[in-house]
């Protein structure tokens, strides 16, 4: 199964330059997909990440906030919401918050990310 | 009375010595008096003090005497300066001998440390504690946690001894799952020691150095593989339940391609590293190069952390798969495995090719 990673994934770049809250703009753009994270193209971690979900057959959507004209703001947005640095990698399924890499491992291990990507329609059985 | 055959005795006297010495040839030719030529002689020390004979001596005694004397004296300290300087040479290469075999027996002992060092005997000491990093230096918060760590693989091995005779002696469910939840507390115990240790050395950390040769055989970022700990216990743990069964191939699947996950973002942290390190451009300044440390520790302590996080969730989730006697036996044969991986380390120290 092809799966989309690479530094482009699936960006979309948007044509409002309304000054909109990124907090907005991130829980806009996780609604928009079943399984969405956002990354930085140069970390490992979030490629961790992505090979995960790849290897279960996951398609994720990508947004690789080095690549966003307003990504530094998204940053500090996510930071905020996590409590904790670094910011990414951030997964959101069904438009729901997941979390970091440690949330996603674990619940996969304890077999609660399985369930949650069928309902979002990412997995099919 | 000076005459000038005695003056000149005297000079040929002087001239032995200095002969003998082999020095200052000059400050003999300057001097026409053999007052300043005997001042010469004193500033020329064997290295002998008890051989050493005063300018003071030498005038007062040459005033004294008659001119037929102060040949023999003359002689006679020449002859003890000659036999004084014998024994210094004799003294300095006993010396030497003795530095020479000091400095080899040590070259052997650092020898054999290494090689038991390589072998993964646990090397601890109450003045160095075994430690020195990759910098060379004693590093106080390793040394205490190698100390804690070697305390926790006493506790560990005592546990396993508990659990085994528990399982013998058929004790009632509630009194097994207290010793089950105090084994997988022990196990978290572990993972917050190596959550602090990794904030001081993690590259030390995820070595395992800390650990013997056979664990570190199977090492994968600085500890146990999550998938390998079914393998070890599956067969200690049947006959399970179809549900169980499920859930076990969930875990086992699960856990390999979480570790799987952490695998290839290690590959890609060691690959941008390998390029940074090979660019001009990134590897510029200090400046630079600072950049590219900080954020490659950094990479690299998010994994070693994320490893132990995973190997918890992983130990944690197969005790909520199973029954209390199921979860009893696991941690049984998971704590005798490693007992069992920790006896073969010292086969190997001990039996050397």
């Amino acid at each position: 199964m092809h799966c989309q990673t690479g530094s482009r994934g699936t960006y979309v770049p948007t044509s409002r330059t309304i000054a909109g809250d990124p907090l907005e703009r991130i829980e806009r753009l996780a609604s928009e997909n079943a399984v969405v994270i956002f990354s930085v193209s140069s970390c490992c971690m979030c490629h961790a990440i992505k090979r995960l979900f790849c290897g279960m057959g996951v398609n994720p959507t990508v947004y690789e906030l080095d690549e966003d004209p307003r990504g530094k703001d998204m940053e500090k947005a996510l930071m905020r919401l996590l409590g904790n640095s670094p910011a990414v990698p951030v997964v959101f399924i069904g438009g729901k918050l997941v979390g970091a890499m440690d949330r996603v491992m674990a619940s996969h291990i304890n077999g609660t990310l399985v369930p949650l990507l069928k309902q979002a329609g990412a997995l099919w059985l | 009375m000076n005459s000038p055959s005695a003056v000149l005795t005297r000079r040929m006297a002087i001239y032995e010595q200095f002969h003998q010495i082999s020095r200052w040839g000059d400050a003999f030719d300057r001097d026409d008096s053999p007052n300043t030529g005997s001042s010469a002689i004193v500033q020329v020390d064997v290295g002998n003090k008890a051989g050493y004979i005063s300018c003071d001596q030498v005038e007062h005694s040459r005033s004294d005497q008659e001119t037929n004397k102060p040949t023999d004296k003359i002689q006679r300290r020449l002859a003890q300066n000659r036999e004084a300087a014998r024994k210094c040479r004799i003294r300095k290469k006993a010396y030497v001998q003795e530095l020479e075999s000091s400095r080899l027996k040590l070259a052997q002992l650092e020898q054999e440390l290494e090689r038991a060092r390589q072998q993964g005997i646990y090397i601890s000491s109450a003045s160095d504690s075994g430690y020195f990093g990759l910098s060379g230096a004693v590093n106080p918060g390793i040394s205490a946690f190698e100390m804690e760590y070697g305390h926790w693989v006493e506790v560990q091995d005592k546990q396993v001894c508990e659990l085994r005779n528990a399982l013998q002696a058929h004790i009632t469910d509630i009194e097994l799952q207290i010793l089950v939840e105090t084994g997988l507390n022990h196990y978290c115990n572990l993972f917050r020691m190596k959550a602090d240790a990794a904030k001081v050395d993690v590259f030390y950390l995820s070595s395992g150095l800390w650990r013997t040769s056979a664990e570190r055989f199977f090492h994968w970022i600085g500890g146990f593989r999550p998938s390998e700990l079914l393998h070890v216990v599956i067969s200690h743990i049947e006959p399970l339940t179809d549900q169980q069964q499920l859930e076990v191939c969930h875990l086992r699947q699960s856990s390999q391609q979480a570790e799987d996950a952490l695998s290839q973002g290690i590959e890609k942290l060691q690959h941008n590293l390998a390029q940074n390190v090979a660019s001009d451009f990134s590897w510029g300044n200090y400046g630079a190069q600072m950049a590219v440390a900080t954020d490659v520790l950094e990479a690299f302590e998010g994994f070693v952390n994320q490893a132990d996080h995973l190997r918890e969730q992983t130990l944690l989730q197969m005790v909520r798969v199973l029954t209390t006697h199921q979860a009893a036996r696991a941690l049984l044969a998971l704590g005798e495995y490693l007992h069992r991986l920790r006896a073969l380390s010292s086969l190997w120290a001990s039996h050397p090719r």
